[in-house]
């Protein structure tokens, strides 16, 4: 099948050099072709498992617990201003 | 041609819990310096995990309940995902095809019923200031729990939007579960708004709906949505009439030019790829919790304003208004409870609090009903100071006497008034007027 | 025996009985570190200072008999609640440790340090460990091979030409190399397993949410299961016993009891029921492997297991369901990574991580969704459904790890499908969410092989106890390789 990479790069807010596209498209599609072998299994009336362990209804109490402080929560970040994270300007809302 | 609007409304409600949805970090970002309500999981930091806020999905169900939605007894929360920098995971957990609530209704006035699709839970996302060729990022709202509420396409018009709006608004602060301060971003609101040709209906009494909608971004007051509808309307009904479709889009109301902007248009609708959060294990409701919330659920708006009016003899315009908020409403329950062993009824409470507004906060409901008695109250007086005043009175008014005597007896409401004005004490009127008549007839 | 080389057992009545000291252990470990890791690549971050330091407190707090390092408020406590005390082990780098560069063998998070302990970080210094250094890893754990770092590969100690396995590579080859005590992994696909059996060690992978994920970079959200290398079975269970817990901040860990696990070690396996599947056995396995297996299956019957042949039908589904599974979840796990709050940009990220955040996005878009990631859902129910079927009939399951021995380097790394095929026999243990241990089955031409031991949910007393009785009577894990 053919995967449109640059669609799905964009989705995916990963930048693939043009040069690069073919040689993905390749190795998708290898994997895809491969993966279809699920087609072959018989799955009609079987539910679908997106967990194993079986736990239902884990929360918490509604309680507040200490947050970072301000210059642990930037402390990993390489553009901040005032306590804030800053980034270039975002020109859509 | 005429056209008909077909509006469907979402909205997002802040609820007012004490952490946020997925983490102990506090939810109250309002006014807070920047990024010092975080924490590795609201933050998004590598390896943080979410860990569902119980009350939160308690109160969601219990806006779904006032909103007579059917609660399934199966729910899970899903990963919707983009990417946007006020989004640090790169997804929002949100819920997909198994929310909490489905399936309810909410009545207006003249029995306009509209229909409520869905009530889910969700996670709120930082928030985004513009400085210049910058964009500065505070992450203290990233996380808190927000309800979306949406609603079937079914209204007609502005007014239908504007009064689901308020009503809205008044439930969930009678609920206690949110303040719903649309200045504070408490509440949020995004319309879809279509046009339909007047004249189509099917057969099966549903109205045909038009095969696009334009969803409309940052209105933040009710005044707005007024202006941003009737913006819309007229709009989509100018390129409707030239023979074109309006484009299915995202726009923005801009406050400055009183207009919906286009926005970035998208060549396709969002992907957001949602699939099940394998992070949080689904919930699994039994009946009796969810009577249990629906028990905790007070009288709402509608049903205690039609109380007032049935139980207590009130008009719906005098109930409407003391049932505007919860806090009113019990104040003056409180105070007619109190009334009652004085013989003042709600109608005089009511007058006195809509009319003298009174400030509930400063005066107890004892004391109004101390102040109305006071102002009605008379002071019995002795008999010889009663005969004394009489006299006096009588005396200065040999004409109204006389008139009396010939029979004129309507003029004994000239000589109370004059005993009541000349003493200016709260005097009994029918001992009063008794006397007045003995005086008269034994002189 | 030098002190690097020693069992944490061994180490544990070491330092007890005053033979020797933390720092001693400590310096032994860091000294064969300076030694080898140049070579074999085994450490992205050696944490020597850190390393020193817990071990001076170790040993202050061996010498008063009561728990005494700086800052801790578990200070004052007794030493029987800290079994690791003064022992060195090594992090996988996809553990957050507080302060310490924790990369995820990434480029993306070359200079990111963590603001807090994962919650299996914190346990295992609670209980004293010692921090040695954090291990190398194939990028963001997308590896069989450990080719896929971008620090480098790491080498195989038994052979320098060949892959450790991934992709915890980075531990196993620290402890076959004698630079630590113990090392942590995490196996989402068989990344324990796979590069134990490769390296002479015992790998485990618990049962899915036996062992907190909270702090541990995610993989594949409902995969991800937090283990560790051990030297020895018994070193296993110890660690097992510190790690496994219910933890608040995890909401996917089950508060089933923490047995003690190092309770059945000696009881022997006769009588227990061990089903060998048919699908794995048939699948064209490397005649070295072939013969191995064999013999280690007439070594569990001696031992007085009864082997039984069982079915897994919908094994040759598992490669497929996985990397639909994986990919999908990967795709969105990593999405956070966009240099905003930490790291680099998404530039950065290298050509495996891209290859599975793009296969993963397709699979879970629009149109595509039922026909992959519901339909690998649906598989996995019927994967779990074999499991389910077979532990009716026997207590545990007994099949290779790898198909093939250890593979050299550069074999499979131009040819994704081929490195994504090796995993064919351990990714159904992670969509079934079932326990495993990898233990060492002897070696072909010089380079080591292993067996793995699948159970139950919950099952891993049993592990322990069919894991401990075939290593005490074959001995394969007291070999050493020529460093």
């Amino acid at each position: 099948m053919k995967i449109d990479v640059g669609h799905i790069a964009k989705l995916a807010n990963l930048e693939i050099k043009e040069s690069e596209k073919e040689k993905f498209q390749k190795q998708l599609s290898s994997v895809l072709q491969y993966v279809d072998k699920l087609q072959e299994v018989d799955t009609k009336d079987v539910e679908a498992t997106s967990q194993v362990t079986g736990l239902e209804n884990v929360t918490r109490e509604d309680e507040t617990k200490p947050s970072l402080t301000q210059e642990e929560a930037l402390s990993n970040s390489k553009s901040t201003h005032n306590g804030f994270f800053k980034v270039k300007a975002i020109l859509d809302e | 041609m005429i056209y008909k609007p077909v509006i469907g409304l979402e909205v997002h409600v802040e609820l007012k819990t004490k952490s946020k949805m997925f983490c102990g970090c506090s939810a109250d970002y309002f006014g807070k310096k920047p990024n010092t309500h975080t924490c590795p999981v609201c933050l998004g930091l590598p390896g943080a995990l979410p860990v569902p806020n119980k009350k939160a999905i308690e109160w969601c169900v219990m806006i779904g309940l006032a909103l007579n939605c059917n609660i399934p007894l199966f729910s899970k929360f899903d990963r919707k995902n983009y990417f946007y920098p006020d989004l640090p995971k790169g997804y929002q957990i949100s819920q997909y095809d198994q929310p909490f609530c489905q399936k309810g209704f909410i009545e207006l006035s003249k029995e306009k019923k509209i229909g409520i699709t869905r009530v889910h839970m969700e996670e709120d996302t930082g928030k985004l200031l513009h400085q210049g060729d910058s964009t500065l990022i505070d992450f203290n709202r990233s996380g808190v729990p927000l309800v979306e509420i949406v609603t079937e396409p079914d209204f007609e018009s502005a007014i239908e939007v504007v009064e689901y709006l308020k009503k809205l608004q008044q439930i969930v602060r009678y609920l206690g579960v949110s303040d719903a301060d649309m200045e504070k971003g408490g509440m949020r609101l995004e319309p879809n708004i279509s046009l339909r040709e007047s004249n189509t209906t099917n057969t099966t009494n549903k109205q045909i709906l038009p095969i696009y909608k334009v969803e409309v971004k940052n209105i933040n007051s009710f005044r707005f949505v007024e202006k941003a509808i009737a913006y819309e309307t007229e709009r989509q009904k100018e390129i409707l009439e030239s023979g074109k479709t309006p484009i299915q889009e995202t726009r923005g109301w801009d406050e400055v030019k009183n207009r919906t902007v286009s926005q970035r248009i998208k060549e396709e609708s969002m992907d957001y790829r949602y699939f099940p959060e394998a992070d949080i294990p689904p919930i699994r409701w039994v009946e009796s919790q969810i009577s249990n919330l629906k028990s905790q659920i007070p009288e709402l708006p509608d049903a205690k304003s039609n109380r007032f009016k049935n139980e207590l003899s009130l008009s719906i315009y005098d109930s409407d208004i003391l049932t505007k908020d919860k806090e009113t409403a019990d104040y003056f329950e409180e105070a007619v409870k109190v009334g009652k062993a004085h013989d003042i009824n709600p109608k005089q409470i009511a007058n006195m609090l809509i009319n003298k507004k009174i400030n509930i906060k400063n005066v107890l409901p004892g004391h109004l009903i101390q102040s109305i008695l006071t102002s009605t109250q008379t002071t019995a007086i002795d008999e010889n100071e009663l005969k004394k005043i009489v006299k006096e009175i009588l005396e200065k008014n040999p004409k109204a006497v006389s008139d009396y005597k010939n029979g004129k007896i309507q003029v004994i409401g000239f000589l109370i008034g004059q005993v009541k004005q000349t003493f200016k004490q709260p005097l009994d009127t029918d001992q009063l007027k008794k006397a007045i008549e003995k005086f008269i007839n034994t002189h | 025996m030098n002190l690097n080389q020693l069992t944490i057992k061994q180490a544990q009545e070491g330092l007890k009985s005053k033979k020797f000291s933390s720092i001693e252990l400590t310096k032994a470990c860091l000294k064969q570190i300076k030694k080898l890791n140049p070579k074999i690549n085994a450490f992205i971050t050696v944490c020597e200072k850190e390393a020193i330091e817990a071990a001076e407190n170790a040993d202050k707090s061996l010498a008063s008999q009561v728990f005494d390092p700086e800052g801790s408020d578990r200070r004052g406590e007794t030493l029987e609640a800290r079994p690791l005390l003064g022992i060195p082990i090594a992090f996988k780098d996809l553990f957050s440790t507080k302060g310490i560069k924790t990369t995820a063998g990434s480029k993306v998070l070359n200079d990111y340090i963590p603001v807090y302990d994962a919650t299996v970080v914190g346990k295992l210094k609670d209980a004293g460990a010692v921090i040695i250094g954090k291990t190398n890893l194939d990028a963001w754990a997308h590896g069989s091979s450990g080719e896929n770092s971008d620090f480098g590969a790491t080498l195989n100690p038994w052979n320098n030409e060949f892959v450790p396995g991934g992709s915890s590579s980075g531990s196993p080859a620290a402890l076959s190399a004698d630079m630590c005590i113990a090392s942590t992994g995490t196996d989402t696909g068989g990344s324990i397993r796979l590069p134990a059996s490769f390296c002479n060690l015992v790998g485990l992978k618990p049962t899915y949410g036996r062992v907190s994920r909270n702090g541990v970079l995610a993989m594949v959200s409902s995969l991800d299961s937090i283990g560790h290398f051990t030297r020895t079975v018994e070193d296993s269970a110890i660690l097992l016993n510190v790690t496994a817990k219910k933890d608040d901040f995890d909401a996917t860990t089950p508060g089933v009891d923490v047995q003690n696990y190092t309770k059945n070690l000696n009881k022997g396996i006769k009588g227990i029921k061990i089903g060998v599947p048919k699908e794995y056995v048939t699948k064209g396995l490397d005649k070295h492997v072939q013969t191995k297996f064999e013999e280690a299956l007439k070594d569990l019957e001696e031992l007085g297991a009864i082997m039984e042949e069982i079915s897994l039908p919908h094994t040759e589904y598992g490669i497929a369901a996985y990397y639909i599974i994986q990919p999908a979840e990967v795709s969105s796990n990593l999405a956070r990574y966009d240099g905003i709050r930490f790291g680099s940009g998404r530039e950065n990220f290298g050509g495996e991580a891209k290859r599975r955040i793009m296969l993963g996005t397709y699979t879970l878009s629009a149109g595509y969704y039922d026909a992959y990631y519901k339909k690998a859902m649906k598989v996995r129910t019927l994967i779990i459904k074999d499991f389910d079927t077979v532990f009716k009939k026997v207590d545990a399951i007994f099949a290779p790890v790898s198909p093939t021995p250890p593979w050299k380097l550069g074999e499979k790394i131009n040819d994704p499908l081929k490195m994504y095929l090796s995993d064919i026999f351990t990714v159904t243990a992670n969509l079934a969410g079932i326990p495993g241990i990898s233990v060492p089955m002897g070696f072909s031409d010089g380079l080591p092989i292993g067996m793995q031991i699948l159970g139950p949910q919950f099952s891993e007393s049993l592990l322990f106890q069919i894991g401990s009785a075939y290593e005490q009577a074959t001995e394969w894990h007291k070999r050493k390789p020529t460093l």
